[in-house]
């Protein structure tokens, strides 16, 4: 700190935090809190703030859910394609920009922040035709087909960041010692991007767990259903609605997203900066 | 080694080997071109050739029967004036529009103000709440969305308990999904709740980047608080602040899935559609392919207009 906040200011800045951190923490809590009391503290009038009823139950049932199973199935072999095709087709796009000025360079820079601007909602119509005539509704191939697409733009945009900051110089050294351009740019710039790829491999994880529409568009069999479907799926199937069941679905569902979260978040918001201001 | 491999970036490429970095060399070189196939091919499989056989359906009569195999014929503008013609359209994108803009400064002012707070807090208080942060950030939609249900539900839910604690008795056993306006109060503090950690966090890292002896030497040249954030802080951080208020208005517009699973809470759908779920409403539950393109295609253009203005000064700012 530069300069010394009076005691009182400072005392004043962390009573607001803590209301911040507060108000923001509280629906994590309350899925958490929600998904381990029992059926009866669900129902009552008044919220049960802590899991003094304890109970495990609504975990069982979800686990003993076969849909649960092929639903994490689907959306981890999903996530997975997604993963490797961004980051590799978003590794060479952004060794392109980042190292080479070249005619329409810069056209290519403005379509990756266009694209993103176009709504789903634009295109999902065809999207569904064009998968529908290759026969891949309802196939994992086909949803990772329509994700890596979804996800490249935003794993250029990051990578780039990180590329512009390793120094040329080093891939220049390498090829002075006879490496290939290629050879230098994998053996010299790759692994020192080790960051900015986990980084930017979460955010395509996540954009392929979390989707719901295009999901909702491309897979209607009961079989091929994605977690943000099944849980979406699992609050409509009964006739009263299983809220504990579904707070635990969700929390489950949360987890892993949480957990690479917590491996990487200084990494992402550095990236995205970099994006920006080019470190 | 050239003079411009030292300062690589203005016009750096790689120097030549075989001499000084050429443009004509620089501009025959196809191994740019070949890195960026892969990814353009992809996007055009997957953006670009839908995107045009929307705009052709968006000219052309296409519903159910052309589905079907039936030929679709060429509607000229029909689609256009058919859905600019249509007042719930108009309805829907008054509506997309505002809760767009107020999530969207709503978003930035608190995470902004997040983030600036980071910086006053003290150790333990600071770790809390980016952990806080960290956590609502991870959550995915679907998570978020069925714990907000949960929060606003009627019967059993806390928010509607604690109101009613507090005197407002009308408020025990509200239906929050029943009235528009309520309806959008809990999108807007959900969507809000969603994108303030990604604003809290690239600000503050960008924040963190301020020199420190700058805001010193201002401060002993008599600067102000708000002096110094307006003219340090601000400047420092405004490539980052364009390209949050950019994506923030791109996604609060296209808001599609929030709103999407709560209106089936409510059955007040008319009056709660944003254009994301008019469109979807339109073309895949009413059919009619036409008139639902070219409803997206004018959601595209309002888009760009939107964004158009930061975005041109953010590739400016950024020298990309």
């Amino acid at each position: 700190m530069a300069l010394k906040p009076s005691p009182v200011r400072r005392s004043a800045a962390n009573i607001t935090g803590l209301v911040f951190g507060l108000l923001w923490i509280f629906p994590v809590y309350w899925l958490v809190n929600n998904s381990l009391v029992t059926d009866d503290a669900l129902q009552s009038r008044t919220p049960s703030f802590l899991p003094l009823d304890f109970t495990w139950a609504h975990y069982e049932t979800v686990l003993h859910d076969g849909r649960f199973w092929s639903a994490l199935r689907m959306s981890f072999g999903v996530a997975l394609i997604v993963v490797v095709a961004a980051l590799l087709f978003a590794f060479f796009a952004s060794m392109a920009l980042s190292r080479f000025r070249f005619k329409g360079r810069k056209i290519v820079i403005i379509s990756v922040l266009v694209i993103q601007m176009i709504p789903a909602e634009a295109m999902f119509i065809s999207q569904y035709k064009m998968i529908d005539s290759w026969h891949l509704l309802n196939s994992v191939l086909g949803l990772s087909l329509l994700y890596i697409g979804a996800s490249v733009p935003f794993t250029i945009w990051m990578l780039k960041g990180f590329v512009d900051g390793v120094p040329v110089e080093l891939e220049e050294s390498a090829m002075i010692d006879g490496c290939s351009r290629m050879g230098a740019f994998f053996r010299v710039t790759f692994p020192l991007l080790g960051s900015g790829l986990v980084a930017s491999g979460i955010f395509a994880f996540l954009a392929a767990w979390n989707e719901y529409t295009l999901a909702l568009v491309l897979l209607s069999s009961d079989n091929s259903k994605t977690l943000p479907l099944w849980i979406q799926g699992f609050s409509g199937q009964n006739q009263a609605t299983d809220w504990g069941g579904i707070m635990a679905g969700s929390t489950l569902m949360a987890l892993p997203v949480i957990i690479l979260f917590v491996i990487v978040q200084k990494k992402m918001a550095q990236g995205l900066v970099a994006g920006a201001v080019k470190g | 080694m050239t003079v411009t491999s030292t300062r690589a970036k203005p016009e750096g490429t790689l120097p030549d080997r075989t001499g000084p970095a050429a443009p004509r060399k620089r501009r025959r070189n196809p191994l740019p071109y070949l890195l960026l196939l892969p990814a353009v091919l992809i996007l055009l499989v997957d953006m670009g050739y839908p995107l045009l056989r929307q705009i052709t359906m968006a000219f052309q009569h296409f519903s159910l029967e052309q589905q079907f195999g039936k030929p679709a014929e060429f509607a000229g503008l029909d689609n256009f004036t058919r859905v600019l013609g249509d007042s719930a359209f108009w309805l829907t994108l008054g509506r997309s529009l505002a809760f767009c803009l107020v999530c969207a400064a709503l978003t930035m002012a608190i995470g902004i103000g997040g983030a600036l707070l980071l910086t006053k807090l003290s150790r333990p208080v600071s770790v809390f709440v980016q952990a806080a942060m960290l956590l609502a950030w991870a959550m995915p939609v679907l998570s978020s969305l069925q714990v907000f249900q949960w929060i606003f539900d009627s019967r059993s839910g806390v928010v509607d308990w604690t109101l009613a604690g507090l005197g407002l008795q009308g408020m025990a056993g509200y239906n929050w999904f029943s009235n528009p306006l309520t309806f959008f109060a809990v999108a807007a503090i959900l969507v809000i709740w969603m994108s303030v950690p990604l604003v809290v966090f690239m600000v503050y890292a960008s924040v963190t980047q301020i020199d420190e002896s700058m805001l010193e030497a201002s401060t002993l040249d008599g600067a102000n608080g708000w002096k110094q954030f307006r003219e340090i802080t601000v400047p420092t951080i405004a490539p980052v602040l364009l390209l949050v208020t950019i994506l923030e208005i791109i996604w609060d517009l296209r808001v599609f899935t929030q709103i999407f699973i709560l209106q089936k809470n409510g059955g007040i759908t008319e009056q709660t559609n944003v254009l994301g779920t008019y469109v979807y409403q339109v073309g895949l539950s009413g059919g009619d392919y036409g008139v639902a393109s070219a409803t997206a295609l004018i959601m595209l253009l309002i888009t760009l207009l939107l964004t158009w203005r930061y975005v041109t000064q953010f590739l400016k700012q950024g020298e990309v």
